[in-house]
């Protein structure tokens, strides 16, 4: 059985409690995720969720069942297979900044298309918005290049289904 | 109109004539309004648990839906238990509890909890009502979730400002809820095929569960398996899809199952089961279950398709739908040989308890089935539950109460309570150890109170005998916690059982005496029918009959925890 990285997006009731009935299904059936992001969609009674999770194929069709049997689930779209767009949102404050530092900031910034959005005389913070491996790759480049001087947040993917696009 | 009197009006609307409810502060105003209104009888038991069980046994022996109402906190919290008993067995309830005001939420109020935070992953569907305005809504929504589909405990969370609050006296008449669509079809293409592989096959089974007895589709399967002659077998929430008399049954299969019935699952080549979870108490060591055979599933809930045993056949539907839509494309087994074969398995291999002299309870449940017509039984968990399933005879659904999947101890005495009042004319019977009949014993008032003429079966052994059973068999006989004679000046691994055992506490008949119920107790076989007689002599009140069986019996067939299913210690 093949595990690998699985990616569904999930429409939900945008009410209290919702998004901890959904966590705790997965947690209670020990299915362990990698990400969960939500957000209120373009209608405001509901709310849709993109998750992240690997497993094989009879766990991941048990959880799809298990989604949608729950009352406050109102669609379960799995993504694994389809083109989608797929970004996630990533932060990198570096501290104890020399300018000699900002210089090489900026450098990496142009390389790679990631946004300086923010700084003073000893910080500096990067936006990036990307895929979560590219991600991965900037989080190892900084910390290598910024030795315990780097502070990461990262948002977990959001995805959706692409309309011309093949490439996922 | 006020919350509360839109609730008691959701309730009579939905055909509610039996309410099972504890007051408290936050639950007040509900009673209240129940005060005046003469269509609905409100049962008081005496616990919240054993309220829930009543309500629960209501449900199961009615097929109506279980309604509890409860307060806040520990009202709701004493629910718990009961909640995820019927969720297991898929048992239609609408729990009501109480809440503190919204505005009071999240402070840690007095006699606040998060009930539908606890409750979520025990229960179908749980909501706490945040307006007014959405609370006729959300009662209709949650009558209509508990009883379609895989019926099942819907928790409706009231903060108390909301049962005050003015508003609308609409109730709707329909209900549309974009997250909740049950399956209403079949799927002919599957039941075509199903039927295809039936018709191939050398040695057809049928597997039932209890979504057959759920369905009401009892009279269909009966007609299904005699059209097709093919022998069947079920699961304890099964029995009684087809009459347990019939020649085509061959018993329950599972850890305690019959000879034949487990046999029978290990050599078919077609599994048709219908209604069943494959949970591990009869699917023996997985990976050899039904090892030769191609597995058809029709089950209302897809996510118990495939979930322990993977099928070659899934159909989604209802299991009466299906039913009915496979005796249109159904044709006769020929397995002639194979119905002999099981026949004679079954034949030669009873279950019994010969090899325990005197009273016994296959003696009992024997009584039972000979000479009280169509009687309601309900048991409680453990050895008095096992040898229930195996002796006792049924014809139909809605006769037989029992905490199969969750095996709730002390659910037994309060669940018949339930049932004898959803059904005043019938013989209600509760089967219970002396075990768990302590676990809900203050409900003898709720009994006497409503002048109940249950009867109360007691098998006392003196000890926790299910366990005590593993521990003689896997234990090396360390019976750890299990003796319920022991006090204090016991010697702690006394190996003279039987011989100077302190009196067993409490003395049941007195117990039962000082509810003005009635106690009798019994030692021999000869006094089973004196029992009953006198039993059903008092019709005013619950008459309990101890009966002191052999201390160390067992309950065999067995098959020990990761073996096959036809590796079973016999005994008897």
């Amino acid at each position: 059985m093949e595990i690998k990285k699985r990616c569904i997006s999930l429409y939900v009731e945008n009410r209290i409690g919702v998004l901890a009935k959904i966590s705790g299904l997965l947690s209670g059936k020990s299915y362990n995720l990698d990400t969960l992001t939500v957000g209120e969609t373009e209608d405001p009674t509901v709310s849709r969720m993109t998750i992240g999770m690997t497993m094989d194929d009879v766990t991941f069709e048990q959880v799809i069942k298990q989604l949608n049997r729950c009352v406050v689930v109102i669609k379960v779209i799995d993504f694994t297979e389809v083109p989608i767009h797929k970004k996630e949102l990533l932060y990198i404050k570096v501290s104890s900044c020399s300018e000699k530092d900002k210089a090489e900031v900026f450098r990496l910034a142009k390389v790679f298309s990631l946004d300086i959005i923010d700084y003073d005389r000893n910080h500096i913070i990067v936006q990036c918005v990307k895929t979560e491996d590219a991600n991965n790759d900037m989080i190892a480049l900084f910390n290598k290049t910024f030795i315990n001087r780097v502070e990461v947040v990262r948002g977990g993917s959001v995805a959706i289904e692409a309309v011309s696009t093949q490439e996922r | 109109m006020k919350g509360t009197e839109i609730i008691v009006k959701a309730l009579i609307e939905e055909g509610v004539d039996t309410l099972f409810g504890y007051p408290g502060g936050q639950a007040i105003d509900i009673f209240d309004a129940l005060y005046d209104q003469d269509q609905i009888e409100v049962i008081l038991p005496r616990h919240e648990q054993a309220l829930i069980h009543a309500a629960d046994g209501y449900a199961r022996s009615t097929g109506k839906v279980g309604v509890c109402l409860v307060t806040s906190g520990p009202g709701a919290t004493n629910l718990v238990t009961g909640i995820a008993t019927a969720n297991y067995d898929s048992v239609p309830l609408v729990c009501i509890t109480g809440q503190v005001p919204l505005g009071l939420m999240g402070n840690d109020a007095f006699q606040e909890v998060d009930i539908v935070g606890i409750t979520n992953s025990i229960c179908k569907y749980a909501v706490t009502v945040r307006t007014r305005e959405e609370l006729p809504k959300i009662l209709k929504e949650a009558f209509y979730i508990a009883r379609t589909g895989r019926p099942g405990p819907v928790v409706v969370d009231i903060p108390k400002d909301i049962q005050q609050a003015m508003g609308s006296e609409e109730y709707p008449t329909e209900v549309s809820i974009r997250g909740y669509k049950p399956n209403d079809s079949v799927h002919v293409g599957q039941i075509k095929k199903a039927c295809t592989l039936l018709k191939r096959a050398k040695k057809p089974l049928f597997l039932l569960g209890g979504g057959v007895n759920i369905a009401g589709a009892n009279e269909v399967m009966l007609k299904l398996a005699e059209y097709t002659q093919i022998p069947v077998i079920t699961t304890i929430m099964g029995k009684g899809s087809i009459p347990t008399t019939h020649d085509l049954y061959l018993g329950n299969i599972g850890i305690h199952g019959s000879y034949a019935a487990n046999h029978a699952v290990s050599e078919c080549d077609v599994l048709f089961s219908i209604g069943t979870r494959f949970n591990d108490r009869i699917t023996g060591k997985i990976s050899e279950f039904a090892k030769h055979a191609k597995i058809i599933h029709i089950d209302a809930d897809s996510a118990s398709i495939s979930k322990n045993i993977v099928v070659d056949i899934p159909i989604v539907a209802d299991a009466k739908l299906a039913i009915e839509k496979l005796l249109e494309y159904v044709s006769p087994s020929k397995a002639e040989k194979w119905l002999e074969q099981v026949t004679e398995w079954k034949k030669a291999n009873p279950i019994n308890m010969d090899k325990y002299e005197g009273l016994t309870p296959e003696k009992v449940i024997r009584y039972i089935n000979e000479n009280i017509k169509h009687p309601i039984v309900a048991t409680d968990v453990g050895q008095n539950q096992l040898w229930t399933t195996q002796y006792l005879e049924l014809e139909s659904n809605h006769q037989f109460l029992t905490s199969g999947g969750l095996g709730t101890m002390g659910y037994g005495f309060p669940a018949a309570i339930g049932a004898q009042i959803g059904n005043p004319d019938k013989t209600v019977i509760a089967i219970s150890g002396d075990g768990g009949m302590q676990m809900n014993i203050q409900e003898f008032a709720t009994a006497v109170a409503l002048e109940l003429p249950l009867i109360l079966i007691v098998f006392n052994n003196g000890y926790l005998g299910n366990v005590r059973q593993w521990q003689e068999l896997f234990f090396n006989k360390r019976y750890s916690s299990t003796c319920l004679t022991y006090r204090k000046s016991c010697q702690k691994d006394c190996m003279n059982r039987d011989k100077c055992c302190p009196k067993y506490i409490p003395d049941f008949v007195k117990l039962a005496e000082s509810y003005e119920a009635y106690g009798i107790r019994i030692t021999k076989e000869e006094e089973i029918a004196k029992a009953f007689a006198y039993a059903q002599e008092h019709k005013n009140a619950p008459t309990l009959i101890e009966c002191v069986i052999e201390r160390e019996a067992n309950v065999f067939p067995m098959v020990p925890t990761g073996k096959t299913l036809d590796d079973m210690i016999m005994d008897c």
